[in-house]
């Protein structure tokens, strides 16, 4: 029963028709963020998963004791100690994953997407459903993050995870015909990049187009 | 029970902060050697890379015995102070006024190369705090290697002065001009009239880090100058 049908679609819904960034619009922020290159966006994409799934969980455990009224600083503190502790803790045993994280911390902190699936899902599903829905949107957002990363570190800088691509002598400055697009490093190229996903993913799914 | 009444709101509120404060407080004093001494290794890693040697964190402290003959401070005026070279927090002397700062200087032993100074930096990038280490050949003038870090600046922009690649075009440059004139290193961007035995290649899209980084060589690298005749002469 743990993979039943409907659970696993809590898995595969958020990477297709309900997308927490091209459907949903939630998360641009760091999506605009983290995006000039593959490395980063791939370390945040786990690493708003592995906190979604795990806040989702928690939240859900205690929803029925959450007053009403104060339930999104509820949500907020959750989030916060979590993501401090599973920081305090890196820092201690592999400081050099935590070195890479430091600037995404509090980025996970004020993802639109965790605060979302908590006040959406967690605070009316049950532990393990909240646990699956946390990892399906964590994976829709890193899905999209990494596309964005891919297009932009290739036509911006020429390269993929740090590796360089384009030859050297390709460019003008060694005699060639080829130049980077320096436009695609800084954010408004990730918004535009995020605005031809989301009309591709509308032209192949009609049903997402409002009237 | 009444999860909304007034009474059980606040009980409940407040419950779950000493809660989650104690968890965090408990989990950071006991962390805490831990991160301390990630801390000492990073800083002699750091220092080591100035001058071009990779150390993981188990060979650090051994390395860094070996490599390191010699750790002390100096003013502004260049003569010697007492003190733990390695201590020195460098947030705390940029406090002060520039005449009574106390500035470290670790000497490497280069082997062949001979000594290498290196000089610890520190300065402000667009998010936070920027740092790093340069270290010039005893002609107190050519960079021997640098090293750069930073603690929150934007990945991929400006975070990019951590990269080799950023770094290794320091190898070589010059602070002083043929006249003997200070002239630090300047990061340049695309365009910009710069010589090229005193400049590097900015980053693209990081220009604010890019230009805290020129001032941070040329701020602490100007209050090493009498520090620098003594040795010249």
């Amino acid at each position: 029963m743990l993979f039943s049908k409907k659970n696993l679609k809590l898995l595969s819904v958020p990477l297709s028709i309900k997308n927490p960034i091209t459907v949903l619009v939630l998360g641009i922020c760091s999506a605009l963020a983290v995006t000039a290159q593959l490395k980063p966006a791939v370390v945040m994409a786990l690493s708003v998963t592995i906190v979604t799934a795990f806040a989702n969980m928690i939240v859900s455990l205690i929803r029925n004791t959450i007053p009403n009224r104060i339930r999104i600083i509820v949500q907020l503190v959750v989030v916060a100690a979590l993501v401090i502790l599973v920081d305090q803790v890196l820092k201690a045993f592999v400081y050099d994953v935590s070195k890479q994280l430091s600037v995404f911390v509090g980025l996970i902190i004020t993802n639109c997407i965790l605060m979302g699936r908590l006040e959406a899902f967690a605070l009316a599903n049950k532990p393990w459903p909240s646990f699956l829905d946390g990892i399906g949107n964590g994976a829709g957002y890193g899905l999209i993050l990494v596309t964005i990363g891919f297009f932009r570190e290739l036509l911006g800088s020429g390269s993929l995870w740090g590796y360089k691509l384009i030859p050297e002598s390709w460019y003008i400055i060694n005699g060639g015909w080829y130049s980077n697009n320096g436009m695609m490093i800084l954010p408004p190229m990730a918004l535009i990049v995020v605005g031809v996903i989301i009309w591709i993913q509308r032209i192949k799914n009609p049903e997402l187009i409002e009237n | 029970m009444d999860t909304n009444g007034n009474k059980y709101t606040i009980i409940y509120a407040s419950v779950m902060v000493v809660v989650v404060a104690v968890m965090l407080a408990i989990a950071a004093t006991q962390l805490k050697p831990f991160q301390d001494a990630n801390i000492l290794i990073e800083k002699k890693q750091n220092i080591l890379k100035s001058v071009n040697i990779v150390a993981d964190s188990k060979q650090a402290n051994d390395l860094f015995t070996n490599t390191i003959k010699e750790l002390f401070i100096v003013n502004s005026k260049g003569e010697r102070v007492e003190g733990d070279a390695f201590k020195v927090d460098l947030k705390v002397e940029h406090s002060k006024p520039v005449d009574q700062r106390k500035l470290p200087v670790y000497v490497a032993d280069m082997g062949e190369k001979g000594k290498v100074y290196i000089i610890p930096l520190r300065g402000t990038g667009l998010w936070g705090p920027i740092w790093g280490y340069i270290a010039l050949t005893s002609d107190m003038n050519t960079v021997y290697g640098a090293n750069f870090d930073h603690q929150g600046e934007t990945p991929g922009l400006g975070a990019e002065i951590s990269t080799e690649k950023f770094q290794k075009p320091f190898i070589g440059k010059t602070i002083f001009d043929q006249s003997g004139l200070f002239t630090s290193i300047i990061v340049a961007k695309i365009g910009e009239k710069a010589d090229p035995a005193h400049s590097v290649d900015a980053i693209s899209g990081g220009t604010i880090t890019s230009k805290g980084l020129q001032k941070m060589l040329y701020d602490d690298l100007s209050t090493y100058q009498e520090f620098f005749k003594t040795l010249k002469n």
